[in-house]
């Protein structure tokens, strides 16, 4: 391997390590009582260096919200690509948000917690859906598929997206608020079902 | 050049269509009418049932119908007959190509060589000589163009349904003056009084339908697009769809992408260039800036 390609490889991997750790931080505490500096210290660099990585904090926290779309926008791509029937592929969906959630709790958290509450962090970078492009673009071809196939009934998008996604963010709030009397993944079954049974075609 | 035109169910919109030729006067010069419905031609419709020689290019316009009779003879014995004589058939216009509007009207209807998008046997020994122009109507340029072509033996380029290249490679959505629009996912939401591309919600075809309707102008003025109206997919073999000033969609999501555009690299766009709100975009261009 060659001395630059060394190099890069090695700054991407530096990259990616403040990534998580911010990711951990931001999740835990927030967004803005985690510094720059206490994540630099986690990863026992100087906070010049960090800064040669990401300008801001904000940047960083956009950074993060990219990635973890990128990251679900590839698994749901994965059901998406298959031939399965509507009903299972809203279960796969369920259970690779609910597994994300538990292998993963920072994504999620950073997330609900982050990227929902501090939405003034994204203003400028983040317009839109920008930042979550990946991830909105799978779930619009789920839907799509579902009713070109004449699974789903063809309604609002926004009105879908909301019963979808927003139930099972709320879900995994609850569980991260410890009220929920069980373990999360023993809600997919009944929770995929009342998804179906809201979308589909009456 | 020899022309017989022959009409089956028509309305005569591509006759019309020619006449509105810019230099249709200087064009005919080149040409010979042996027959056509509405132009000066040198035979009658009855010597042309009864039998005549010299045809170089026969041009079918309107849809065909099972066991149409026009005069005396029925009119597939005048397509075979003047189809074999002919060096070259024209299907002038979405009718006598595709069946169009008048195949919506009543079964064994078709145009010469397709039925929509299905391709039929019935004058399959044409098919090689055959140069499709839809259109409803077609593009007088096109029409006139495509024949001095043939005049002028030059090459002619077709697609696979054999449409011309020259006229039918690029799609409405070329050339149109509502791109930018489009590229900001802006629809027009007040038909006549605001400028915004009409993919999203008002049914435009524009960006699937090939044709040259946003490079040569009608009349040279304008175009349906650039009007304000949608493209409505005219020269297409689907042309009637039904709700044609409506987009359909699934949960938002228009259900055709433009020509060779997959799906997710479209709503991966779309979804960037939605989060900008473009000021100059959402007020009618004639309005001065202070409102
Ligand atoms: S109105 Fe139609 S042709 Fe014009 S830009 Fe929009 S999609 Fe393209
Ligand atoms: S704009 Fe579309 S519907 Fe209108 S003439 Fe052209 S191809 Fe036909």
């Amino acid at each position: 391997m060659s001395s630059t390609t060394e190099r890069v490889d090695r700054k991407a991997k530096k990259r990616e390590k403040i990534v998580r750790t911010a990711l951990k931080l931001f999740a835990k505490q927030g967004f803005y009582t985690t510094t720059i500096p206490e994540i630099a210290g986690k990863i026992g660099m100087s906070v010049g260096n960090l800064y040669n990585y990401f300008s801001s904090k904000e940047i960083l926290a956009q950074e993060i919200i990219r990635e973890i779309s990128a990251y679900l926008g590839s698994r749901i791509r994965e059901v998406n690509d298959s031939d399965l029937h509507v009903r299972e592929k809203i279960r796969r969906i369920v259970s690779i948000y609910f597994e994300t959630a538990r292998n993963e709790p920072e994504m999620i958290d950073f997330f609900l917690r982050v990227y929902l509450s501090n939405r003034e962090v994204f203003h400028e970078g983040c317009e839109g859906m920008i930042c979550v492009n990946e991830f909105v673009t799978e779930i619009m071809i789920f839907f799509d598929d579902g009713v070109a196939n004449g699974e789903l009934k063809n309604q609002d998008f926004f009105s879908a997206f909301g019963l979808f996604m927003g139930y099972l963010g709320g879900m995994v709030f609850l569980n991260g608020e410890r009220i929920l009397p069980r373990r999360l993944e023993s809600y997919i079954d009944d929770i995929s079902e009342n998804i179906y049974n809201a979308l589909k075609v009456p | 050049m020899r022309l017989l035109w022959l009409s089956a169910l028509a309305c005569n919109g591509n006759a019309h269509s020619l006449l509105n030729y810019p230099g249709f006067q200087e064009w005919q010069e080149d040409f010979h009418w042996l027959y056509h419905p509405l132009l000066p031609s040198r035979y009658t419709f009855p010597e042309i049932e009864k039998g005549i020689e010299g045809v170089e290019v026969l041009i079918v316009d309107g849809t065909l119908e099972e066991g149409l009779i026009k005069n005396r003879l029925p009119y597939r014995e005048l397509l075979l007959r003047y189809g074999d004589q002919a060096e070259r058939i024209v299907t002038v216009g979405t009718c006598a190509t595709f069946g169009g509007i008048f195949a919506q009207g009543g079964g064994g209807r078709s145009g010469l060589h397709f039925e929509g998008d299905e391709h039929l046997k019935g004058y399959e020994r044409f098919w090689e000589k055959t140069v499709s122009l839809p259109g409803c109507p077609v593009q007088p340029e096109v029409l006139a163009g495509t024949l001095s072509i043939i005049r002028r033996r030059d090459p002619l380029p077709l697609d696979t349904l054999h449409r011309p290249k020259y006229f039918y490679a690029y799609t409405i959505h070329d050339g149109c003056t509502r791109n930018e629009y489009f590229e900001y996912k802006i629809d027009e939401h007040h038909f006549g009084t605001l400028e915004g591309c009409m993919f999203y919600d008002h049914g435009c075809q524009g960006t699937f339908t090939h044709g040259s309707c946003n490079k040569i102008l009608w009349n040279g003025v304008n175009s349906k697009t650039r009007a304000g109206t949608p493209c409505l997919g005219c020269t297409e073999p689907d042309f009637p769809r039904e709700g044609l000033w409506r987009t359909p969609k699934h949960m938002g999501i228009p259900a055709r992408m433009p020509l060779g555009v997959p799906r997710r690299a479209y709503l991966g766009l779309a979804g960037i260039a939605k989060a900008f709100r473009i000021e100059r975009f959402t007020r009618p261009l004639m309005e001065d800036e202070g409102g």
